[in-house]
């Protein structure tokens, strides 16, 4: 199992890291396996504001749909256009070229919930 | 047969288009049919023309009920004295009991019908590679049979039943052989693809659907079922209404009557279609107008496609529908089927 080792996880295995005074999000390494060829990403528009755990997009791969939950409160910023024409790119580097979101946080506290990479790596393991 | 092996679903179905790709195909069944009166037996069972069959020749067909619905789709294959038919894994039990059944009405008393779905094993050897990686495993023996043709051959010493057909759209074959030698013959396919340089890889379920898809066949249980006739399926072309068949008074009264559906392939933007999704009108009504039987990506023709049932109003090339997906309506339109043109009918 890859882990981004400056990056903080959801149970849901979504994945924020801060860049600057933003966060960008995408699923893990675990999560991309576990689901196979992703073939579809849906992202939000942008400017529009989630709450935590709130659901701002869906990945399908071959197998099923999957909601993809805000790590954090938000407001989007960016979202990754190149997963339009290549959805692949969330299973070939999901921390990378496959991230799906950028948002300003809404509530920077929320960073303190998150799971850090060792608690993550622990917790996806049980699976 | 896994849904995928770890190379990954789409990649499999790439390297089959491409190359060769193996696919697991035990679970399929094969039931036997031979004695007196067996050829006429199996003409009025089953739904194509089948008398005209020469020894070796193999043909696609369906089994049909009295009311015209479809119980089965086939392979048949006439064999030197014997009728070899193929079966769906999960209608092979209930295939067995009608034809039994069948013979209790119509059959001679010393026909014989004999399941050998348990001591068979079923491979497919499927790509554009296909036949080269088979004729160096049969010295030969394979590029010499015409598709929708069957031989029998040794390979590595193990007797196998070739027919030159598939589920793929790509040109290659069928494998029937002793099932006690399963591991050995696969082995060696893959083996003798590594050796000659010819890209050769195990392909699971989710490949095997997508590839059928593509290239128009239908999977019962969905295209087709015991809900469905052939006629709105798109299948008359494999109902022989020259000749007497179980089910040909039924569609003849559906055909006199009007369709009230018709299967239609259709392109999706903005999700991906699945089995199940509701399909509605595009006028804004959100009218629903029919279902999704099978939808996916589809990795060849690089499109999000669906096959729906839907009145044949909304069932021409070109007309715009909508697809619910999560609950909200996606832009569509009914192309034409197949998105994929097998290799062996270019």
């Amino acid at each position: 199992m890859n882990i981004d080792k400056n990056a903080r996880y959801r149970t849901s295995h979504e994945y924020a890291r801060k860049e600057g005074a933003e966060v960008v999000a995408g699923i893990s390494d675990h999560a991309q396996d576990s689901l196979g060829d992703i073939v579809f990403v849906e992202l939000p528009e942008l400017g529009k504001s989630f709450k935590q755990g709130e659901a701002f997009g869906v990945v399908e791969s071959v197998k099923a749909a999957s909601d993809l939950y805000m790590p954090m409160s938000g407001k989007i910023t960016a979202v990754n256009g190149d997963l339009q024409g290549d959805p692949s790119l969330v299973n070939k580097d999901c921390y990378g070229k496959g991230w799906m979101i950028r948002f300003s946080p809404t509530n920077a506290g929320e960073w303190d919930g998150l799971m850090d990479a060792a608690a993550y790596e622990k917790e996806a393991g049980k699976e | 047969m896994p849904i995928s092996y770890p190379t990954g679903a789409v990649e499999e179905h790439l390297i089959t288009r491409r190359s060769a790709g193996l696919f697991d195909i035990d679970h399929m069944g094969q039931i036997e049919i031979s004695g007196p009166g067996a050829d006429e037996f199996v003409s009025h069972a089953v739904s194509s023309k089948v008398i005209d069959m020469k020894d070796g020749d193999a043909r696609y067909s369906l089994l049909l009920d009295e009311a015209g619905l479809v119980l089965d789709d086939l392979f048949v294959y006439k064999l030197p004295g014997r009728w070899w038919i193929v079966v769906n894994a999960s209608n092979r039990e209930a295939d067995f009991a009608w034809f039994k059944k069948l013979a209790g009405k119509t059959g001679t008393p010393a026909l014989k019908i004999i399941d050998h779905s348990e001591a068979t094993y079923m491979i497919a050897v499927q790509g554009p590679r296909a036949i080269e990686l088979m004729d160096l495993v049969s010295g030969k023996a394979v590029s010499v049979l015409p598709r929708f043709t069957s031989g029998e051959l040794k390979i590595g010493g193990i007797p196998v039943l070739f027919g030159r057909t598939g589920y793929t759209g790509e040109d290659g074959g069928e494998l029937f052989f002793p099932a006690e030698r399963a591991v050995e013959l696969w082995e060696l396919l893959l083996a003798t693809g590594a050796k000659h340089g010819i890209e050769t890889k195990a392909i699971g379920l989710a490949a095997r659907d997508s590839l059928r898809f593509e290239a128009g066949m239908p999977l019962h249980g969905h295209e087709i079922s015991p809900s469905i006739n052939p006629l709105e399926a798109g299948f008359k072309w494999a109902c022989d209404f020259e000749k007497d068949f179980v089910g040909k008074a039924a569609l003849e009264r559906i055909q006199a009557e009007g369709l009230k559906r018709k299967l239609a392939g259709i392109e999706v933007s903005g999700g991906v279609p699945r089995e199940g999704y509701e399909v509605v009108a595009a006028d804004g009504s959100l009218k629903l107008i029919g279902s999704c039987v099978a939808g996916m990506f589809c990795p060849t023709a690089k499109k999000y496609a669906a096959n729906v049932f839907v009145p044949p109003e909304f069932a021409k090339v070109g007309t715009k529908v909508q697809v619910l997906i999560h609950g909200k309506p996606k832009d569509a339109v009914v192309i034409k089927r197949p998105l994929y043109i097998p290799a062996y009918r270019r």
